[in-house]
Parts: structure tokens; sequence; C-alpha cells
């Protein structure tokens, strides 16, 4: 019986059916550009991107190192403000121009970052990193017992237990219970739109499972838009629904995962698809500069 | 037969922890590498993988003992040497070590050429000046690594650059073995793939005689190494061809592994990925039977009091578990359908 329920547990079938074209607009932009310095030290990070990331959506931005990912998903958060462009959120073009709409903003849309280990504030319990979340999605004057409930709801979604990590500090589990943690928190607060930085490159492929598994129970059990930044093509195919590939700040190519991963157009896609280790093909070790 | 480069028998070294208890990272591991030939060590994070490499090197330093065992270098036994005698007899010489943040290593105010007359010097005081130089322009050349690169700081190099220098240098003195440790995670897909080339060009050149690789990417591994290794809590459970392991995984951890590979071809967006539940167990107190039973799905009652030694099936093939490779195979082939 036992065997049976990790069986199922572990298993992740994907729905690859699903049609999301008809789902609505959830976070657009039209010619968001990012331009840093001034004069001969110009540089352009994100270079008049158009996107379009529906309701439920689960998306994968990929690039190499220094291709403008980050700063792109620093933009999508509100982090940081955008030289030119526009961004939609809802059919509505996207105000946050006071600290008030930016709270409330960020009620929409959450984060989960590449390194657990700096995510969490040190002097701060896991009990109260919950908390908060509760707090902040309205259950401030609940009894102690429902959120305590909510919150062994939250860690048993995740497979964690509440009980061990009650009065715990956030260094004292691995990177990878860590990385949970912080699944755990977007299962409390419920935002429309996770965007997820890279979350499994500092973690081993094993917990790696684990975590993609964990995003798409969430992403259906509450029906939200993932946004997903990765420089791991294969791990972009496995996930996503929709790729965009990112060059110089410029989106080479975008489609289903299928299109551009199976039959890639832009040559960077293929150099990039060519350069990744792979198991049933040859990896031609010749094609490389340098 | 191929020569024998390293050998290490039942090995156990153990780290000891403030509080003094003692923490077994690898327990009782024996492998061999002959001349030319690569082995690739795969398993979690914490699992000993790096423990392995730093013991079988003889470069005990405290938290970390030698206990028991030895680990053989072209007949030399490094097992119980001092860590200063390690340093001058093996390190550069014997075994070559690439750390996984080998890149951040370089000293930042001294040029490359003088990393390389360290190495040189440390074996061998009385070599000139102008033999060095010309020593490293040829390797350098040989390697295809611009030779101005011996005159630059490690800041002027791009991250894939200094990593390929990184190991020109360490193996300056032709090593017989070459341990990498992560040599390419820190790297993006491009220059891991420079990196690789270049070891695997090392290889042929016969530069280095074997190398031991470590990495948690099996993809990877398997374009990489002959042979692959997978250890769980400190023990190896399996061996074989890195083709036999990938395709073939008889234990239920190696299973686990190379189910959660990813990569992008064609089919495997269908595949279920599959998790292994829960943690590697605390080396503190590890489990008294089977150290995988805890997490195993095939685990049989007494699998949580009996442990199994590590025993060969098939020529070249090892593994460790209380089931039969037969009877895994076919629940395996029953579960794919």
């Amino acid at each position: 019986m036992k065997m049976d329920n990790a069986k199922d547990q572990n298993t992740v079938t994907l729905d690859r059916r699903r049609d999301i074209s008809q789902n609505p607009l959830c976070l657009s932009g039209k010619g968001v550009t990012r331009v840093f310095g001034t004069g001969r030290r110009q540089m352009t990070a994100v270079d008049h991107v158009d996107f379009e990331f529906r309701k439920g959506e689960l998306v994968s931005i990929v690039g190499e190192s220094g291709s403008g990912k980050t700063t792109l998903s620093r933009m999508l958060l509100g982090l940081l403000s955008t030289s030119d462009g526009e961004i939609w959120f809802e059919g509505k073009p996207r105000d946050i121009s006071t600290r008030a709409k930016k709270r409330q903003y960020w009620k929409n849309i959450q984060a989960i970052f590449q390194d657990p280990f700096s995510s969490f504030n040190v002097f701060h319990k896991i009990d109260d990193v919950l908390l908060d979340c509760i707090r902040m999605t309205g259950g401030r004057d609940l009894p102690k017992e429902k959120k305590t409930e909510l919150m062994t709801q939250a860690c048993s979604f995740v497979n964690l237990k509440f009980e061990e990590l009650t009065n715990k500090y956030p260094f004292e589990l691995s990177g990878g219970q860590m990385q949970r943690l912080m699944i755990a928190r977007i299962f409390l607060l419920k935002p429309r739109i996770l965007l997820a930085d890279e979350p499994t490159s500092m973690i081993d492929a094993c917990s790696r499972a684990t975590i993609l598994d964990m995003l798409l129970n969430l992403r259906d059990e509450i029906g939200m838009t993932v946004i997903f930044i990765t420089h791991d093509i294969g791990l972009a195919y496995y996930i996503s629904d929709t790729v965009y590939i990112m060059e110089h700040g410029k989106f080479v190519e975008h489609g289903s995962a299928d299109e551009v991963i199976l039959s890639p157009k832009a040559p960077y896609t293929k150099r990039l698809i060519s350069d990744v280790p792979k198991i049933h093909e040859a990896w031609d070790l010749s094609t490389v500069e340098g | 037969m191929a020569k024998t480069i390293l050998e290490v028998r039942e090995l156990t070294t153990k780290y000891v922890t403030r509080f003094r208890e003692d923490v077994y990272a690898v327990d009782h591991v024996s492998l061999s590498i002959e001349e030319g030939k690569s082995l690739g060590i795969a398993g979690e994070s914490g699992c000993g993988k790096s423990t392995l490499a730093l013991s079988l090197m003889g470069y005990y330093f405290p938290p970390l003992h030698y206990m028991s065992g030895d680990s053989i270098v072209d007949g030399k036994n490094l097992s119980g040497m001092s860590p200063d005698d390690v340093r001058k007899n093996v390190l550069g010489s014997d075994v070559a070590y690439i750390p996984q943040a080998a890149m951040n290593a370089l000293n930042p105010i001294r040029k490359i050429g003088a990393f390389i007359e360290d190495v040189i010097r440390a074996h061998d005081p009385a070599r000139s000046r102008q033999d060095i130089r010309d020593m490293a322009r040829k390797r350098f050349e040989e390697l295809h690594l611009p030779q101005e690169a011996l005159d630059k700081h490690a800041v002027e190099l791009s991250g894939g650059m200094k990593q390929r220098v990184v190991i020109a240098v360490s193996t300056i003195l032709s090593p017989k073995v070459l341990i990498a440790d992560e040599p390419s995670s820190a790297l993006d897909v491009t220059s891991q793939k420079v990196v690789i080339r270049m070891l695997k060009e090392m290889m042929e050149k016969g530069f280095i005689k074997s190398m031991i690789f470590i990495t948690h990417e099996l993809p990877l591994l398997y374009n990489v190494t002959d042979d692959i290794m997978v250890m769980y809590a400190g023990q190896i459970v399996e061996r074989g061809s890195a083709k036999e392991m990938v395709f073939d995984p008889v234990h239920p951890y190696s299973r686990g592994l190379m189910r959660s590979i990813l990569v992008p071809e064609d089919g495997t967006r269908a595949n279920k990925l599959i998790a292994i539940p829960g943690t590697p167990p605390n080396l503190k107190k590890p489990p008294a039977g089977c150290r995988f039973a805890p997490r195993c799905r095939y685990a049989m009652p007494e699998c949580q009091f009996n442990a199994y030694p590590i025993r060969d099936f098939a020529p070249g093939r090892s593994w460790r578990c209380a089931r039969t490779p037969e009877h895994l195979k076919e629940v395996y082939a029953r579960e794919d359908g």
C-alpha cells in the first residue's frame, strides 16, 4: 500500500493537450526596453521585446548569462522601471506609480529566486515567514489554530512536515527544503503570476524533479501563470507550454515548446540546443568555437 | 590488460564534528581505473562525492580524518601520508584536483604565467625560468589556449577561459589522475562544451592518464566518461559503463537519478519525471540496514535491518541491493509497460 502511495505522489503526468490560446491575457508587454548608463557607456539590456502571457500558461524565457533575462524579470516584478514600452496587467496598463499601488500589484505577482540561501531573512523563524503570508492575504485575525492548520497544509503540499520546521530558522534547512518552503509561501499567497528565476539551478538534479513537480501541481491547483526563467533548455522543454528564446536583450524566437525545441529556426536557438549534452543523440564537440 | 592507474581498496574516512560526533562520509569504497579511462561519480548533494575525491588524494585536513583502506596511484600508496607530503610529492605530479570553484581560486594580483611557475617549482626547484616559460607556451599551444593569457591577470579572462586556464595550470606536470569536481557547473552551456572538449583532448594527447569526473548532471557524465559510479550516503550503490547506467540502471536509487534527467530531445516531454521521495539520511546516525531503504519503493521489511555488500553481477557491473538485478529489471519493465 505504501509503495502505491509513493508512486502516485511522485508521478507527474503533464497534460500536453491543454489549450491556453483562448485564455484571457494575464501579462503582456509591447516594446519593453531597459537601458543602463549614458553616452558611450550606454548599454541596452532589454531591447524592445513584445510578449503575451495568458492565464494559466507556463512560459519559459531561455537565454545564456548576460542575455537580459534577469533584467526583464525585474521589470516584470516592478523592481526596475522600464526605459521604454508598456506592460499590461490583466488587460489594463500596469500602474505602479505609488507605493500603495506597487504593494497591490505585488499581491498578484510573486517570485522565487535562484539562491534559496539568500531568499530568507536569517533572523526570522520559519513560522514568521509563513505567518507573514497569512497576514498578507487578510488572515491577521484568524484564531491561532486556524493559522497553524493553514501552515501545516501549506507545508504538506510541498512534502515538508510543519511540526519539524516550527521554531527552526531557515538556515537549518537544506537548499532543496528552502526552495520548497518558498513554494509553500506561494501556496498560501495564491498570486495570479509566479515568476521563477532559475529556481533549480543551485540544487541537484534529483531535488530539481521534486521542485518542478510541485510547481506544476501548484499551477494546476490555483491556476496561476508561471514565468520560468532559465538557461537550461532541457528543463524549459519539459515544463513549459510556450518558450521564448532571448539573445542580447531580444526575443529571437518564440512559440510552443515542441515548435521551438524540436524544429528551431533561429541560428542562436540551434546553437543553444546543440551545446547541451544529450543522451539519445550524439554530442558533437567539434562545432564549438574557442 | 591495461595498466591500473588508480586503485582504491575499502577506503573509509570520517568527519569529526564540533560535538565529537563521527560522520562516515566515505564508507568502505573500492574502485579502480585503468590507463586511458575515465570514471564519473554521480549522486545527490551531500552523498560524499567531493569527500571521496579529497580522500583518494590522501589530502586530509581536520575535520576530515583517515580511518582505513588504501588509495594507490601507480604503485604509490597515498593513504597515511602527511598533508605536507601529499602537497609536495603527489598534488600536481601524480594527482591533479580541480575543485568546484576553481576559477575563483586564481590570485587576482598575479599573472597566469606565475601560477605555472609555482606549480613546476614546487616539484622541481632547479628549473630555469626560461625553461618553464617554454613548457607553458608549448602546453597552451597544444591545448589551443591563447599564449597571451600567460601574461594576463585572472580578471582579464572570461569565466570559461579562466576554468580552462586553471585546468591547464594544474595539469602542467602531466599527472596520472585528474579529479574534476563539477568543473563546468558554474558555466553556461557553450563554455561548458569548450571545457569538456579540452578535457577529452587532454586524455587523447596523454597529458592526463585517467580522469575522475564528479557531477550530478547525468547527461554530461554520459557524454564524458567511460564508466559511471553512483554514490549514496557515502557508499557506492552501483557501477557500470556509462551506457548501461543511463539506459539500464539496476539499483532503485540509480534508476531514480536516471529518471530525473532532462534533455531537449523528442519524447522527453511525454515521459514522466519521477522524483525520489525524502532526503538522504543524516550520516551521524545512518540507517542500520540498507541506507536507501527508508526512501526505496521496492524495500522489503528486512531491508531496514540488513546491510548488503556491493557485489558483481556482470563483467564491470556491480550493485548493492537485496533484490537481484533480474528481479529489479523485471519490475521496472512491468512499470514502464
